[in-house]
């Protein structure tokens, strides 16, 4: 562990880089990338910033971030190719194995 | 040394802040502390005083602007009292584990309700456990060096804590007396200007106020913990410097006709210059009294207390404060000073002048003859006695 300062006081800024609060998940989603359709609304509803936009005319699709992803699982309820029964699923929640 | 002039209490912490210079003051203002501000807006707008004047819209803002200003490498006093400190009390605890040598001159004063504006250490005893060093002045003399103290101890990179000095409202903060005001180029020579350890800049950004986990709380807590005990050292080593160099005399705890006594009062703040009194005139009937007197309150003075613990055979605690349910609070704290020693006194505690009921020589008096009484019967029974208590106004409404 690395020495503490007084006051609580944090000397080197952006040390916030540092704390990875993925770290907290119990649960994962995971993208079956053929099955995105970069509609960009997982993007819209992350409460994390924790997805990378997808680019529609370069058709790649969403990333996401592990860092930060906590795994709330709203990407998966909101993803519109999973809504669509016509369309593969493009997001699951599986269980985070620690 | 110094010049003479006769000053209200409220103008001495003023003139220590001005000697002091002071670049921030935030401040609402309150009875019986509003000379404070008053002072020091006429100083900054006669240019006596380089300093930003910031007047909040309550106590809570002011100790938060102090903080902030703190934390920007400023030097920062305010003053306040009573339910100003009360607001405030949540920022205190803050402004002590941000390590903010923040310095607060304290009018006394009773807590609501019933409203009262009067003498009563109530304020301050309950913030004795918010992390802040405390002076308590028994003179306006006394106010004025215990502020200019105050930064040297505060600032002190062994200590970066803040700390306040309490005065009795009206009795000190309202009263003229004679004091002698240091010339700034004697101030300036044993007070220089603040250097922080750490600040907040933006060419070398830090992070001030961060999250505590349970992983690091208790080290935080520990290192303002080890820091206090630093100040008792700190505090010596100003009292000393500052006696060598004004000529006036400080002790955390200062006693009088203590050698032979008997019975010894313990007393803080105003209170104490009548004690001494009170004692003379005792010691004229033939009783074996002496006096003593807390400066320091935190730290807490343990040596000091263990010291005159021993000479005395009842050791008569004053409270100008009640912890309902218990006792006084400094009663609290000398007991739990003296639990482990094999020998001690009997140990009694007067509640006395709430609200600011005047303490007189009657008081002394009533004191000393529970205190002979307890000696004699070689008991303190139970030890708790109210002080010139109206019994026969009690009991309205039963």
């Amino acid at each position: 562990m690395s020495k503490i300062e007084i006051g609580a006081i944090i000397t080197t800024p952006g040390s916030s880089l540092n704390y990875k609060t993925g770290s907290w998940r119990t649960m994962r989603p995971v993208l079956t990338p053929e099955n995105c359709i970069f509609c960009n609304v997982c993007w819209e509803f992350c409460p994390d910033s924790a997805i990378e936009k997808a680019d529609p005319k370069t058709k790649t699709p969403i990333k996401i971030d592990y860092d930060y992803c906590k795994g709330c699982g709203i990407c998966v309820q909101e993803c519109l190719a999973n809504k669509n029964a016509n369309l593969g699923n493009a997001l699951k929640m599986i269980t985070e194995e620690k | 040394m110094g010049e003479k002039q006769v000053v209200k209490g409220n103008f001495a912490t003023a003139v220590a802040a001005k000697l002091a210079r002071v670049d921030v003051v935030p401040a609402y203002p309150i009875t019986p502390s509003t000379l404070f501000p008053e002072q020091i807006s006429q100083y900054v707008a006669n240019g006596e005083m380089d300093a930003e004047l910031l007047l909040t819209e309550s106590e809570h803002s002011a100790m938060s602007a102090a903080i902030g200003a703190s934390a920007a490498g400023a030097r920062v006093a305010t003053a306040t009292a009573s339910q100003g400190l009360k607001l405030m009390s949540e920022m205190l605890f803050i402004a002590s584990a941000m390590r903010l040598p923040i310095v607060a001159a304290i009018g006394n004063r009773a807590l609501s309700a019933p409203i009262n504006i009067w003498a009563d250490h109530s304020d301050t005893m309950a913030e004795r456990d918010s992390g802040w060093i405390q002076f308590y002045a028994e003179t306006n003399q006394n106010a004025l060096d215990l502020m200019l103290m105050a930064f040297r101890v505060a600032e002190d990179h062994r200590v970066l804590l803040p700390a306040m000095v309490g005065l009795d409202a009206f009795v000190l903060t309202h009263t003229m007396e004679g004091v002698d005001v240091p010339f700034q180029e004697e101030v300036d020579d044993f007070l220089p200007s603040y250097k922080p350890k750490f600040t907040l800049d933006v060419n070398n950004p830090m992070t001030f106020g961060s999250f505590g986990t349970p992983a690091h709380y208790p080290e935080f807590k520990y290192q303002q913990w080890d820091a206090m005990w630093k100040a008792t050292e700190v505090i010596d080593e100003v009292f000393a410097d500052f006696e060598k160099r004004f000529g006036r005399k400080y002790e955390k705890v200062s006693e009088y006709m203590t050698d032979d006594a008997d019975i010894i009062f313990l007393t803080m703040g105003a209170t104490s210059g009548t004690a001494r009194a009170a004692v003379r005139r005792l010691r004229e009937k033939g009783i074996k009294v002496g006096t003593a007197k807390i400066t320091v309150f935190r730290p807490f003075p343990f040596e000091h207390i263990k010291r005159l613990a021993s000479k005395a055979k009842v050791l008569a605690v004053l409270d100008r404060a009640v912890s309902q349910g218990y006792g006084g609070p400094v009663f609290a704290d000398v007991s739990g000073a003296l639990a482990n020693e094999k020998e001690r006194p009997l140990l009694l505690n007067f509640i006395i002048g709430l609200g600011g009921r005047d303490i007189t020589f009657a008081d002394f008096d009533y004191i000393a003859e529970e205190s002979q009484k307890a000696l004699e019967a070689g008991d303190a029974g139970w030890p708790v006695h109210w002080v010139n208590l109206k019994t026969e106004i009690l009991g309205g409404g039963e």
